[in-house]
């Protein structure tokens, strides 16, 4: 008897399959965050310092990612330490998305999309709280920012809290400079932070 | 929807693949990119092309709903197919319950029907529930015998007996044995 499978099915099944694919995919992720189980939806938008990843929780925008950093790696660390639940979805992220772009254009100084600071723990919670803060086209220095923690040697520890700042932007971990004026480091760039305080800076 | 979670929760502990690192999990949308196809293919053999597309949906978001309690070492590909299959046999006894005997099985969208489509279609269509099932999982999904037997239950013995009689009956219906004697590509 003759078992060799009739490539002929595989392909009348397979016809027109990968456009349904992406509808289904779609309609998952509708139906998920209807019935409440999309613990983390994402989406990139294209921006002047390059294309930002968003992904928000039920509560708000949990993380930003930059080009430079790796999406997939970004995602995975999401899937580990917050959720597995996690899908590409646009519809949540539409009002951040919209904030971005206006805050780009020069339209909008403060967003008001609200953020989810759970990636955030202890000390580099309290700075990232006070980051908020800190207004549009204004600056402080690390050493500014530890003192007004309540913790003025903890210079080296605010610069870690910038730097791994789950939602930069959002909350302006750009606006933190060295106390001699350079720029010091940025997750997404030295570039990056030199075109945002530039651009808040003209306004 | 509780059913759901507690039969795709059953169904975790049964595929092992080792090698995966412990306590990383990966984002949900990559196993719906990975596993999609295989998904929508083997719901589309088993249910025809009308009835996969929610079969394929509801397979998806009852395995999103289950997925982070889902073992670490679990084999995501029979994971995902079992759960497509409790989805299948949902709709397969609601038609029984619901289409006169007489009615003609599901087909093709008209627009995509042509001859070669509606030989394909009705071919599957003929063929047991538990044949069409295992040729899905084996030759569509690419499960071994083993793991099929393990989701349509019985033995491995008698899944690979039911796959060997629906592809002989598929080539049969489909005239794929006819005049094909001795030709080698």
């Amino acid at each position: 008897m003759n078992e060799t499978w009739p490539e002929q099915i595989t392909s009348v099944v397979e016809e027109g399959m990968a456009a349904e694919l992406d509808r289904l995919a779609a309609r998952l992720a509708t139906t998920a965050d209807t019935e409440g189980i999309l613990d983390l939806a994402y989406c990139t938008v294209p921006s002047p310092i390059g294309e930002l990843l968003l992904v928000a929780s039920e509560h708000g925008i949990v993380r930003l990612a930059f080009e430079n950093e790796d999406r997939e790696a970004v995602l995975a660390e999401l899937a580990t330490k917050v959720s597995p639940r996690i899908l590409a979805s646009p519809e949540r992220l539409e009002p951040a998305a919209r904030e971005l772009a206006e805050y780009f254009s020069g339209a909008r100084r403060a967003f008001d999309v609200p953020v989810d600071l759970s990636l955030t723990r202890g000390f580099r919670g309290e700075v990232v709280e006070f980051l908020r803060s800190i207004e549009f086209g204004h600056t402080r220095s690390y050493a500014e920012v530890a003192g007004a923690v309540g913790n003025p040697g903890a210079v080296r520890a605010v610069g870690t809290a910038c730097a791994t700042n789950p939602v930069p932007l959002f909350v302006p971990c750009h606006r933190v400079v060295r106390s001699d004026g350079t720029f010091g480091a940025y997750r997404g760039g030295h570039e990056a932070k030199r075109f945002l305080l530039a651009m808040e800076a003209a306004a | 929807m509780a059913a759901h979670e507690d039969e795709s929760g059953d169904a975790t502990s049964r595929f092992h693949v080792p090698g995966r690192l412990p306590g990383m999990r990966e984002p949900f949308e990559v196993l719906v990119r990975r596993h999609g196809a295989t998904v929508l293919r083997v719901c589309r053999a088993v249910l025809g092309p009308h009835d996969a597309q929610d079969a394929c949906s509801e397979t998806f978001l009852a395995a999103l709903r289950a997925y982070p309690g889902l073992d670490q070492g679990a084999n995501i590909e029979a994971w995902l197919v079992t759960i497509a299959h409790r989805k299948a046999i949902d709709v397969l006894r609601s038609r029984e319950r619901t289409v006169p005997v007489d009615s003609v099985p599901d087909g093709p969208a008209p627009e995509r029907a042509d001859g070669r489509d509606l030989d394909v279609w009705r071919a599957l269509g003929e063929l047991s529930d538990k044949q069409r099932a295992v040729v899905a999982y084996h030759y569509l999904a690419g499960l071994g015998y083993r793991e099929v037997a393990q989701i349509v239950g019985g033995s491995e013995a008698a899944a690979r007996r039911a796959g060997a009689d629906g592809v002989a009956a598929l080539r049969r219906m489909l005239g794929v044995d006819v005049g094909t004697k001795g030709v080698v590509a």
